[in-house]
């Protein structure tokens, strides 16, 4: 039975638990470096990406959260966490951890009143389109060549990346009863996705 | 907590203004600091320390409680100002039940708004109807039936009133307390007692049923009024708050950088006391304190709305 780490440093990390435990799936809030020790999975939720990127660096999470991803823990990013695994963003701050090869845009749709939900078609993800709740959403400008775009919207930016064993989307499943994503998540996990 | 309020539109363009979509930025800043700032600079010095988002204003509630008078909406040029110094939501308060006052707020592009006690009542009978607003709204409360009502208006995140601009967190608490209280008590309760309890509360009778079922309120639940410390933030985190509102508590101590830091990290590492005693450490004075029991009755924040 895999265990899967929330980072619960800030946001809406109590939602993602909600989901995985709605699949059967121990989770584990992730709070200080020695959380991170046996976990197979890792899910970096929405908030507000300067907050978790201020506490992550204050708390000294950043170099092993990076050694963690990069010898092959898988890890999903919803919005800020997006934000937080790009290895750059148009804006000047904060500072993210450079683990996926995207250029990220923070707040790529405007202030709050922008904020909307949208069904959209994901690859790799059956049935109907999936609910999408955009809430200050970050966007990704530009990708690497070894990342995956699993679903664009109608601008033609993705909204939903994989690189190998990292998924981000900016978007927030965690906030529907909708659990197709974290069922693909832990398929990763479980070395089938 | 999962927002499933409104079902999907079979139309698929993108919806603004949704509930889940005003809901869900509540649940983006929880385990956060919200901090009110009256300039860019403090604006940014918020940012820096990890605030989750900032309030705008042209005077903290410590000062507006010395200045007496009528306390409005601030400057749309000030709130401006401090939008465009930071990158996190910003909020912004209107008067209670001044739905024009949110309108200009709307019209700025203001993240949340928040109608509150603080600035002086412009409707003592009628809170804002929130509902018809694109921009979402968090209210005070000071017990259960009081967050259900404003629920019921549209607010789509709650706070406890507390008693703002004493740096001093008993009525937070007291707030917090018989919110979380009178929870515990309806999801114990008989469903045929809800519509009793309904009427005693003065509470809309399908969010009595609702927390009935969840045990929880409906949206996201902050801690306001009169927090000064990092143990004051955790110990409302620990009551079972989502996160805190900081007032004057920041800018009104000796070293604001330090304080603001200080309470993001205690309101993620509320149950820590170890790192809680590390992050107490050297911070300056905190805030001037008034006892709450010096404020005459028709002097405190609180007990404006109802």
């Amino acid at each position: 039975m895999p265990t899967v780490g929330v980072l619960a440093i800030q946001g809406d990390f109590h939602e993602h638990k909600e989901a995985l435990l709605r699949l059967g799936v121990n989770s584990r809030e992730i709070r200080v470096r020695s959380h991170l020790s046996g976990i197979d999975g890792l899910i970096i939720p929405g908030g507000e990406s300067t907050t978790i990127v201020q506490l992550i660096d204050k708390f000294q999470l950043r170099d092993t959260l990076i050694d963690e991803v990069n010898s092959g823990l898988p890890v999903w990013g919803t919005c800020a966490g997006m934000i937080v695994l790009a290895n750059r963003l148009t804006e000047s701050r904060p500072s993210p951890l450079n683990l996926m090869d995207i250029e990220v845009s923070r707040n790529a749709f405007g202030r709050q009143i922008h904020s909307f939900e949208l069904d959209i078609d994901i690859a790799g993800v059956q049935g109907p389109p999936f609910p999408a709740i955009f809430i200050r959403a970050p966007i990704v400008k530009n990708c690497g060549a070894m990342v995956k775009i699993l679903a664009s919207i109608e601008n033609g930016f993705p909204v939903a990346v994989r690189q190998g064993h990292i998924l981000a989307t900016s978007f927030h499943p965690e906030l529907t009863n909708d659990d197709r994503i974290h069922r693909l998540f832990m398929d990763i996990v479980e070395g089938s996705g | 907590m999962a927002i499933d309020h409104i079902s999907q539109d079979t139309n698929n363009s993108p919806k603004t203004g949704t509930w889940r979509v005003k809901a869900g930025l509540a649940q983006m800043l929880k385990g956060g600091v919200i901090m009110d700032v009256v300039t860019a600079d403090q604006a940014k010095i918020a940012e820096d320390a990890g605030a989750v988002s900032v309030m705008a204003l042209e005077r903290v509630p410590s000062d507006i409680r010395k200045a007496g008078g009528v306390a409005r909406m601030a400057d749309p040029s000030k709130i401006i100002e401090i939008m465009d110094a930071v990158s996190i939501p910003v909020m912004a308060k209107c008067r209670i039940g001044h739905f024009v006052e949110a309108q200009i707020l709307e019209s700025l592009g203001v993240d949340y708004v928040d109608e509150s006690e603080v600035l002086t009542p412009a409707d003592e009978n009628n809170h804002v109807d929130k509902h018809s607003f694109k921009m979402p709204f968090v209210c005070g409360c000071r017990n259960l039936g009081e967050a259900l009502r404003r629920i019921g208006e549209g607010a789509s995140m709650i706070r406890t009133k507390g008693e703002a601009g004493t740096g001093n967190v008993v009525e937070a608490v007291r707030h917090a307390r018989t919110v979380m209280g009178e929870i515990r008590r309806i999801q114990t309760m008989n469903k045929d007692e809800l519509m009793a309890i309904s009427r005693d509360m003065s509470a809309p009778f399908d969010l009595v049923q609702e927390v009935h079922r969840t045990g929880k309120l409906p949206v996201v639940n902050f801690a306001a009024g009169g927090i000064a410390s990092p143990a004051d933030a955790a110990l409302m985190m620990q009551l079972g708050v989502d996160g805190v509102f900081v007032g004057s508590g920041i800018f009104k101590s000796e070293n604001p950088q330090l304080m603001a830091s200080a309470i993001v990290g205690a309101t993620t590492h509320f149950e820590d006391a170890d790192e809680l005693a590390k992050l107490s450490k050297g911070l300056g004075d905190s805030m001037p304190g008034l006892d709450v029991h010096t404020i005459s009755a028709d002097e405190q924040f609180a007990s404006r709305g109802w």
